[in-house]
């Protein structure tokens, strides 16, 4: 599975368009942001090529849009500790930091061990001096993991490398639910069907992923383990089921059930051991469930008062009237909670145009994240700090990121077929 | 072959309605087909009379070939223009009470796939509440929503999305 398509292989200036793979090209926009030059240099005992284990961590923090790595492949030897850096050519490239180690490999157990140091320049003071290990088969995860602790380090922001990242691919009837590395390598498809899928949703833990399949005909929930390949059936009542949403726990789903009449949102154990609950009662549609990190709150999209708008309600007070968000258009969907519980992602309707955009939930000021126009499915990163979502780019659906200071842009465009419903999955 | 199998079932249908009902044994393989052309089967290729799909002809006769139900943008009432459409249907279902539908609601690409799939069953859910105001029994309707999943054009401008945002009316058997 090595060689799969990149779907984040990252490059970065004021705007440039890479072709990375005969069939894609991504193109990233930094605007006003200070870029720290910092030097991966080779790691003694690393692989080769496309199996550079210092490559990976460049092309992570490249990819965040914060760093400009600097080019370090004429470095050779490549030094195992900070004895064999030549910190004066570093400097000369006004290098703020450096990333020296070595890889070391245990044939037997078949596991890889990085040990490096990230020290500053100019004054050489270390700041990291850490150990990652794993199997061999996950050496990409294993650089992952040092990009996320460079990256907190440096600009205080959490890990987000370490994790996948899940979406469905469309060839004319063709879906495919697939997970990736959060940089897009290491594609694996869950599942191939000429009906529709909507709606993946990763459990809390990582391991399942629950979602809409219409392989029956018409919707229904399933869950499926990511490692064995194990689905169940959630939910499949009389009419729809849809829009699943764990709760934190990871042992209950909210779900979208018309089994009574219109679409409504009830919660379902993950074992079937309990009948549906129904949590809310409208006289419209109400869906797109989601519950806050804490577990305490339900944000829903409702059209109760005409339009499609954003609500939310308390768990504990579930008979009393919910609290109405959004109000700058007359159509506003797809709430999602960042991990911090603070701000609010969703999809909101201006003139012809789909925007996403973001409200600080404290002060219920919203901002357009995006110039794009048919938006949908925002999702965060594992640290809040970024937006993954889908959009149109010649008349197919691609895959874009902002950063929620919205300084960086990434948009990611296909040959062929489209690219949707993405959602970005925990730290590994 | 299909076209054949097709006409078949349209006249046994004509066949029918005109005569006494049979019992409902199988019902025979009629897949998905084009609208049926005017052909006239020469022979009957049965020798044992059979239980067909009782649908009427696509795109014939009226309000009652129509079998599309156009809306605006996140409505989901039948307008007056799309009114004798679903009057033709619940007069045909309440005539032949072993006909059944389904009524298949579909949006336009804009927007969340989630509320357009709510969307979508609100829009099938306004025929079928029509159809029942009518006296048409609640076991010949089903109801789906496709969402914006099953776009008939997949064009990305205002005239596709009009022609997206639907209700079929499909027969059992059809």
């Amino acid at each position: 599975m090595k060689n799969n398509l990149p779907i984040f292989v990252a490059l970065l200036l004021a705007l440039i368009q890479v072709p990375v793979h005969a069939d894609m090209t991504l193109e990233i926009v930094t605007q006003g942001a200070q870029l720290t030059p910092i030097a991966v240099l080779p790691l003694a005992g690393d692989g080769v090529g496309s199996h550079q284990l210092s490559a990976v961590i460049a092309a992570d923090l490249k990819r965040s849009g914060l760093f400009d790595p600097l080019d370090t492949r004429g470095v050779s030897p490549a030094p195992a500790d900070v004895e064999g850096v030549n910190w004066d050519a570093w400097q000369a490239q006004h290098a703020n930091f450096v990333v020296v180690g070595n890889v070391q490999e245990e044939q037997a157990t078949h596991h890889i061990k990085l040990n490096f140091r990230l020290i500053e320049l100019p004054n050489r003071m270390a700041h990291l001096n850490l150990s990652f290990d794993g199997s061999a088969d996950q050496y990409r995860m294993v650089a992952h993991h040092a990009a996320d602790a460079i990256l907190e380090n440096i600009t205080g922001y959490k890990g987000m490398f370490s994790s996948r990242i899940a979406y469905i691919t469309q060839h004319g009837s063709a879906h495919s639910l697939k997970v990736a590395d959060s940089d897009g390598f290491n594609e694996q498809s869950m599942l191939h069907t000429n009906e529709p899928i909507l709606s993946p949703k990763w459990s809390p833990d990582g391991q399942r992923m629950a979602y809409v399949t219409f392989e029956l005909n018409r919707p229904m929930v399933v869950v499926q383990t990511l490692a064995t390949g194990v689905r169940h059936v959630v939910a499949r009542y009389k009419g729809s089921n849809s829009a699943p949403a764990w709760t934190p726990d990871g042992r209950h789903l909210a779900v979208v059930l018309t089994k009574d009449g219109h679409s409504q949102i009830y919660r379902v154990s993950i074992d079937g051991s309990q009948a549906p609950e129904r949590l809310l009662s409208s006289g419209g549609i109400d869906t797109e469930p989601y519950f806050s990190p804490d577990g305490q709150t339900l944000y829903f999209t409702s059209d109760r008062d005409g339009g499609p708008q954003i609500y939310r309600i308390a768990l504990s007070d579930l008979r009393g009237s919910p609290e109405r968000l959004t109000f700058g258009s007359n159509y506003a969907v797809s709430p999602r909670l960042s991990p911090d519980g603070k701000q609010l992602a969703y999809i909101q309707r201006d003139g012809g145009a789909f925007h996403v955009m973001l409200m600080d939930l404290a002060t219920k000021q919203t901002q357009p994240m995006t110039d794009t126009q048919l938006d949908e499915s925002p999702t965060f990163a594992p640290n809040g700090k970024y937006l993954l979502y889908s959009t149109q780019d010649g008349g197919r659906g691609v895959l874009a990121i902002v950063s929620t200071d919205g300084r960086i842009r990434q948009k990611l465009t296909t040959q062929t077929g489209d690219v949707y419903e993405p959602v970005w999955g925990p730290l590994q | 072959m299909k076209k054949a199998l097709l006409a078949l079932a349209v006249t046994s249908v004509l066949a029918a309605c005109s005569s006494t009902p049979t019992e409902e044994t199988s019902t025979p393989v009629v897949q998905k087909a084009a609208a049926p052309v005017a052909v006239a089967p020469a022979q009957p290729m049965v020798k044992e009379p059979v239980t067909v799909s009782l649908y009427p002809a696509k795109g014939v006769g009226g309000a009652l070939g129509q079998r599309t139900i156009h809306y605006a943008f996140d409505k989901y009432t039948v307008t007056d223009e799309y009114m004798p459409v679903v009057d033709a249907h619940g007069d045909f279902l309440l005539s032949h009470g072993a006909a059944k539908v389904t009524l298949q609601g579909n949006c336009d690409e804009r927007g969340s796939r989630e509320y357009n799939l709510g969307l979508g069953q609100r829009r099938a859910d306004s025929v079928r509440k029509i159809l029942m105001a009518k006296g048409v029994k609640d076991s010949q309707i089903e109801t789906v929503s496709f969402g914006k999943e099953k776009p008939v054009n997949p064009g990305h401008d205002a005239a596709a999305w009009a022609e997206n945002r639907r209700t079929d009316i499909v027969y059992q058997g059809e």
